[in-house]
């Protein structure tokens, strides 16, 4: 593997420690889980054009963030692949700023196609968009990622019914199962049961991925997905991943759902994480 | 009497079937989404002919929406058809985040709206999503009075870039305005001049207000019927123009009196030109099952009821 590519993790898990803790608001714990899947798609694998934008995206891959409340992630990996000057995470939060608390298009923020942070409706948006390409013959791929816990929202159901049954073979929906949502663990507060199961019974194919939170297994799995694609199911990625994973004293609890470092976190957080690309500036 | 004449009674929802397969046949980018509705919402015709275009999607209007919104994405104007109940509260958050918040071209047609659902009562009888719908930013919120406006205003929301939501309803009810008229958004039609009251309706409660005309009109009142089938954005002009020779304002509608257009009219006239005002609208109540002309009456919303707020607002 290329060497560079795995000099972003950490400088990603930088920015969003020091976005969430400049503001003291946003939600850490799934943003650093979901840090290697966001570099092998924006940094490896997604085939896009970060400038200039265009919201159609014809000939072009398609993300669609459904659990929105980890946008630190996402404005990160938006910044840091160029669909916008790095300087401006400084903004995220802040009045007048394109990085609202959710993701949005209203303010047009370059990379973001839909807004969403009420979960469960990424999936369905992604099919329309999904449907768009089939119906113009474009034979690129849609991308999707949501939460464990966002499994329990009803509209995802109907959204898994129609993929599969209308075959919806160029959608790649990835799981973040970290096994947390913001009360506890998902086995306490909704046990999930086989979620592969549930997936394979409405029609999809299955992949598990289990590590991850190591970006040659993501980058693996995410493309044993893209060659499967086109074979008349979508694909469901379930990916195990660690919240809060980069950062001992945050990992693989619920705690930091959404909850910011102090001046003392952020500091011990930081020495663990090397700046590998450099910080962006206060 | 007025010039207005019932060329044959019509559902409006068939007004919408006929636009949709109009705009099959003339823009390649209108796209349909039905939720198991297909044959209520009279979209056959444009499921038939252009099926890869037409998108059933089963008894789940979340996702319904959802897509509507995603097929934006790379260009194509997507109408989705079901009930007006369904259309709205049952997707608020959807069409709040995905569609409104999103700026999505989406255009969400909705049937069977009001009490003239008739016999299957008031778990359909939508009378607040009128409400609902001009309360998101952004939204347009249409509600044709006839067969031939409800075509008219299929065709020209395809053109107009931006979320709407257009309301039709189940009955045979007449059919009255010209076929060869075009709609414009955002612009009352004057339907009779008149110099003593203005009738403001919209949807159905047209043309009972053109029959309160005739009786007014007999009874030596000179009542000026405006049809306001866009409630957002309204016509201010028209309203202030009409209310300046009048002074006096009675509206009529199809739904509950709290959110409609009613509410709408009187917030305008509040803000620029405070007159009298009545209203003929479902007061804070669920309907019931019925006949559409027995729930009219019961409900208060018939032209008796219309000739009635007249003669109060005169008093005033």
């Amino acid at each position: 593997m290329n060497k560079s590519i795995e000099l972003i993790p950490s400088q990603l898990r930088r920015d969003i420690l020091r976005m969430v803790h400049a503001v003291q608001s946003g939600h850490p714990g799934g943003s650093m889980g979901c840090v290697e899947f966001f570099v092998a798609l924006y940094f490896k694998l997604l085939r896009h054009v970060p400038e200039p934008f265009n919201m159609n995206g014809k000939n072009e891959d398609l993300f669609f963030l459904s659990n929105g409340h980890i946008s630190p992630v996402l404005y990160s990996v938006l910044a840091r692949s160029g669909y916008f000057p790095i300087e401006e995470l400084n903004t995220f939060r802040k009045i007048n700023s394109r990085l609202q608390g959710h993701p949005t298009t209203h303010d047009g923020l370059p990379g973001v196609r839909v807004a969403s942070g009420s979960l469960g409706q990424g999936m369905s948006v992604a099919i329309g968009a999904a449907e768009s390409k089939k119906l113009s013959g474009d034979k690129n791929i849609v991308f999707t990622l949501h939460g464990d816990g966002e499994l329990q929202e009803g509209q995802i159901w109907e959204a898994a019914l129609y993929a599969g049954a209308k075959k919806i073979d160029n959608l790649i929906s990835t799981i973040d199962a970290n096994g947390q949502q913001i009360d506890g663990s998902t086995d306490d507060v909704m046990p999930m049961g086989n979620i592969g199961a549930k997936f394979s019974s409405f029609g999809w194919e299955v992949i598990h991925l289990n590590q991850g939170n190591k970006l040659s297994e993501v980058i693996n799995g995410i493309q044993k997905a893209i060659g499967r694609t086109g074979n008349g199911k979508p694909i469901c990625v379930i990916m195990k991943t660690e919240m809060g994973a980069g950062v001992d004293f945050m990992s693989g609890t619920h705690k930091w759902h959404g909850i910011a470092p102090n001046d003392e976190q952020l500091a011990d957080a930081l020495k663990q994480l090397p700046e590998t690309l450099g910080d962006y500036p206060i | 009497m007025n010039s207005y004449l019932n060329q044959g009674n019509k559902d409006t929802r068939s007004g919408f079937g006929s636009g949709l397969l109009h705009l099959g046949k003339t823009n390649p980018n209108v796209v349909a989404l039905c939720s198991d509705l297909t044959g209520s919402l009279k979209m056959n015709a444009f499921a038939d002919e252009f099926s890869e275009r037409f998108f059933q999607t089963g008894i789940a209007e979340a996702n319904m929406i959802g897509m509507a919104a995603g097929l934006t994405i790379g260009g194509f104007i997507p109408f989705t058809g079901t009930f007006a109940n369904f259309s709205t509260g049952r997707v608020y958050d959807q069409i709040r985040q995905s569609i409104a918040y999103s700026g999505k071209n989406v255009k969400i047609c909705a049937s069977h709206a009001g009490l003239t659902l008739g016999e299957d009562g008031a778990t359909h009888q939508i009378l607040e999503d009128i409400g609902l719908m001009k309360m998101l930013p952004g939204m347009t919120v249409i509600s044709p009075c006839d067969y031939n406006q409800t075509k008219a205003a299929t065709i020209a929301i395809a053109d107009y870039v931006g979320p709407v939501y257009l309301r039709f309803g189940r009955p045979k009810v007449p059919n009255f305005t010209s076929p060869e008229k075009t709609f414009q958004i955002g612009e009352a039609d004057i339907l009779t001049e008149g110099s003593d009251v203005t009738i403001i309706a919209n949807g159905h409660l047209v043309w009972e207000a053109l029959e309160a005309y005739n009786y007014l009109i007999a009874n030596g009142i000179s009542a000026e019927v405006i049809n306001f089938s866009t409630i957002k954005p309204l016509d201010i002009k028209t309203l202030l123009k009409s209310v300046s020779k009048t002074g006096k304002v009675v509206t009529a509608e199809e739904h509950q009196r709290n959110g409609g257009l009613g509410d709408s009219i009187s917030q305008a006239l509040s803000l620029n030109n405070p007159c009298p005002i009545e209203m003929v609208a479902v007061n804070d109540s669920f309907g019931e099952s019925g006949e559409p002309a027995q729930l009219l009456k019961k409900y208060g919303l018939d032209a008796e009821n219309i000739i009635k707020a007249v003669n109060k607002v005169m008093k005033r």
